[in-house]
């Protein structure tokens, strides 16, 4: 599939991160909020595998690709927690909308 | 062409569904975009050579991931999608146009700078390249995932515990 240029993999992935930004601004529930930043992540990834492309090495290639297994670690660990501390709160206060959340410690 | 053809449609469906993700009210219907968009972006993974990242994409994100998001949402149990509506306010469409401006801006800065693709090693992607590149280049970096993942392994059963 060399006939796609790496621009076109790019502004897909800017598009995404763009959409990721403004779900996590505008949005109120903590759960969809943590979907958009998975959303960040995987604009993230394609962005590293489309420039792994454009890399001569065979090294510098393998590295792209590398990178988004180790984001995609990074996120699953990330949710696990997120997901508890969503969990936690609903527990603690009935409640997940991220706007009635203002204490650090309850 | 065919390939072009091919990117244009999961282009297609990725801006949908991204679209979806945040346009959306209900959580589950924000769910189910993502798993479409996570699909269609496993293919545009298999458009780049990185085949075992477009498997571990399907089965990491499409499958355990979302399921574990799926499961809390059920679990909580939102009820009607408008006890947690967004009030009409200024900062929806600031923010809406502040992201088109974004991909405007870089889409430019995209296409001056940018040449083509260089070509691909036979075994680019496959398990063997990219486990053998894991392994040695980047042995320091998987050690330190992995002691990543414990430490969320430990938080999460800290956190699921009323008392220790």
């Amino acid at each position: 599939m060399d006939a796609v240029p790496i621009s076109w993999y790019l502004i897909l992935s800017a598009f995404m991160f763009a959409m990721g930004v403004t779900g996590v601004i505008i949005k109120r529930n903590p759960i969809v909020i943590f979907m958009c930043i998975e959303l960040m992540l995987n604009a993230a990834n394609l962005a590293f595998l489309a420039f792994a492309r454009q890399q001569a090495q065979l090294g510098a290639q393998a590295a792209g690709q590398v990178y988004a297994i180790l984001v995609m670690a990074v996120a699953a660990a990330e949710v696990a927690i997120g997901l508890g501390i969503i969990v936690a709160i609903y527990r603690l206060r009935d409640t997940i909308n991220v706007d009635e959340m203002n204490l650090l410690k309850f | 062409m065919f390939g072009q053809i091919l990117f244009a449609i999961m282009a297609l469906v990725i801006v949908v569904t991204s679209i979806g993700v945040v346009a959306v009210r209900n959580p589950v219907r924000s769910a189910l975009n993502l798993v479409a968009n996570f699909f269609a972006l496993a293919v545009l993974y298999l458009f780049l050579y990185a085949q075992f990242v477009a498997a571990v994409q399907i089965i990491v994100y499409a499958g355990a991931i979302m399921v574990l998001f799926l499961f809390t949402i059920m679990l909580l149990n939102l009820g009607s999608p408008s006890e947690l509506s967004e009030r009409g306010e200024i900062k929806r469409p600031v923010t809406w146009g502040l992201a088109l401006l974004f991909v405007i801006v870089l889409a430019g800065g995209v296409f001056v700078r940018l040449g083509k693709a260089q070509p691909a090693a036979d075994d680019l992607g496959t398990v063997q390249m990219v486990g053998k590149f894991l392994f040695t280049d980047w042995v320091y970096p998987f050690e330190l995932t992995s002691i990543l993942l414990l430490i969320a392994i430990v938080g999460a059963i800290v956190m699921a515990k009323r008392r220790l």
